[in-house]
């Protein structure tokens, strides 16, 4: 029980400060480490809460993708010129400090919740769970999500194909000087149309017409 | 106090609910941080559905966590794509200059 509360108060405080800080910091991209800060305190409480695979997936998802997704627009974007006008001080030295804080701060939050893996089995005592231990969070929710909720699992699927194609759709922009391949005129050339004979006299040249 | 129920782990989705409403409120800047309020609303949601998953032995709250992860992060792409082209147009994605939908 001890345990259990420890570890939920510590990392649920680290949750909701790194919360708070998403909204009111002045620097966007310290508001992208403190969203990352966020998931990670998450998916830590959803594993020692029981819910493995989520865990897993949030780390996956969100830290892995959703997060260097907005890294990326805001590098992209280039906001952090507009809002703040920092002293130019060399780059590196300038920014060792804040990546050294937030990757010390994930590094010890994952030493704790290694360290606390021992502790697991009484964060949540309830009296009507039969313990069945040889089925995994994993395993169960696998079980559901291929029999009961295949169609769903599917229509999700179909949802992230059209965000990706609306996303290529509206970021794609054609230029103007720059040559593309052209496939369909590429597959319809024919002999008769890419190859011509020419009778070239002595002392004329040859003029290709194009 | 030291014994941590459900209700902890509600109170804990209704403060970071709280705290993304409060920053789509609060920005004045960019409508990138307005994304990330977003996204931690829609972990609170997830919060909820978790724990509540947990605590109630029914495991099919995490399958409808698994398919809110997937709308979020289809949002995601979504809106920064519409970001980029907003500010490949404009040049700026200030919140107080995108007033071109005067509401």
């Amino acid at each position: 029980m001890l345990a259990h509360s420890l570890f939920f108060y510590f990392f649920s405080l680290i949750t909701v400060f790194s919360a708070l800080m998403v909204t009111i910091s002045r620097n966007t991209i310290n508001s992208v480490f403190f969203l990352i800060l966020v998931f990670v305190s998450v998916s830590i409480l959803f594993i020692f809460i029981g819910a493995e695979f989520l865990g897993m997936i949030m780390l996956i998802v969100y830290v892995g993708a959703v997060s260097v997704l907005f890294l990326f627009v805001v590098m992209m974007l280039n906001i952090s010129s507009q809002t703040t006008k920092e002293t130019k001080r060399k780059g590196f030295v300038n920014n060792i400090y804040v990546g050294l804080i937030f990757g010390v701060i994930i590094f010890f939050e994952l030493l704790i919740a290694l360290g606390g893996w021992k502790y697991k089995s009484d964060f949540v005592s309830l009296p009507n769970i039969d313990s069945n231990a040889e089925i995994t969070n994993t395993h169960a929710l696998g079980s559901v999500i291929y029999t009961d909720y295949i169609h769903l699992f599917q229509i999700s699927g179909i949802i992230l194909l059209v965000a990706m194609i609306g996303a290529i759709v509206l970021t794609f922009s054609k230029k103007e000087n720059v040559k593309r391949q052209k496939y369909l005129t590429q597959i319809q050339r024919e002999k008769a149309t890419a190859i011509s004979l020419v009778d070239v006299k002595i002392g004329d040249g040859v003029k290709f017409d194009d | 106090m030291i014994e941590i129920g459900l209700g902890h782990y509600l109170t804990l989705g209704a403060i970071i609910f709280s705290i993304g409403v409060l920053g789509i409120f609060l920005n004045r800047k960019n409508v990138i941080i307005i994304l990330m309020s977003i996204e931690l609303i829609l972990l609170a949601v997830n919060i909820n559905l978790v724990s509540f998953s947990v605590y109630l032995q029914d495991i099919v709250g995490q399958v409808f966590v698994i398919f809110i992860l997937t709308v979020a992060a289809a949002e995601a792409a979504i809106g920064l794509a519409i970001i980029v082209i907003y500010y490949k147009n404009k040049g700026s994605i200030n919140v107080e200059t995108i007033n071109t939908l005067k509401g």
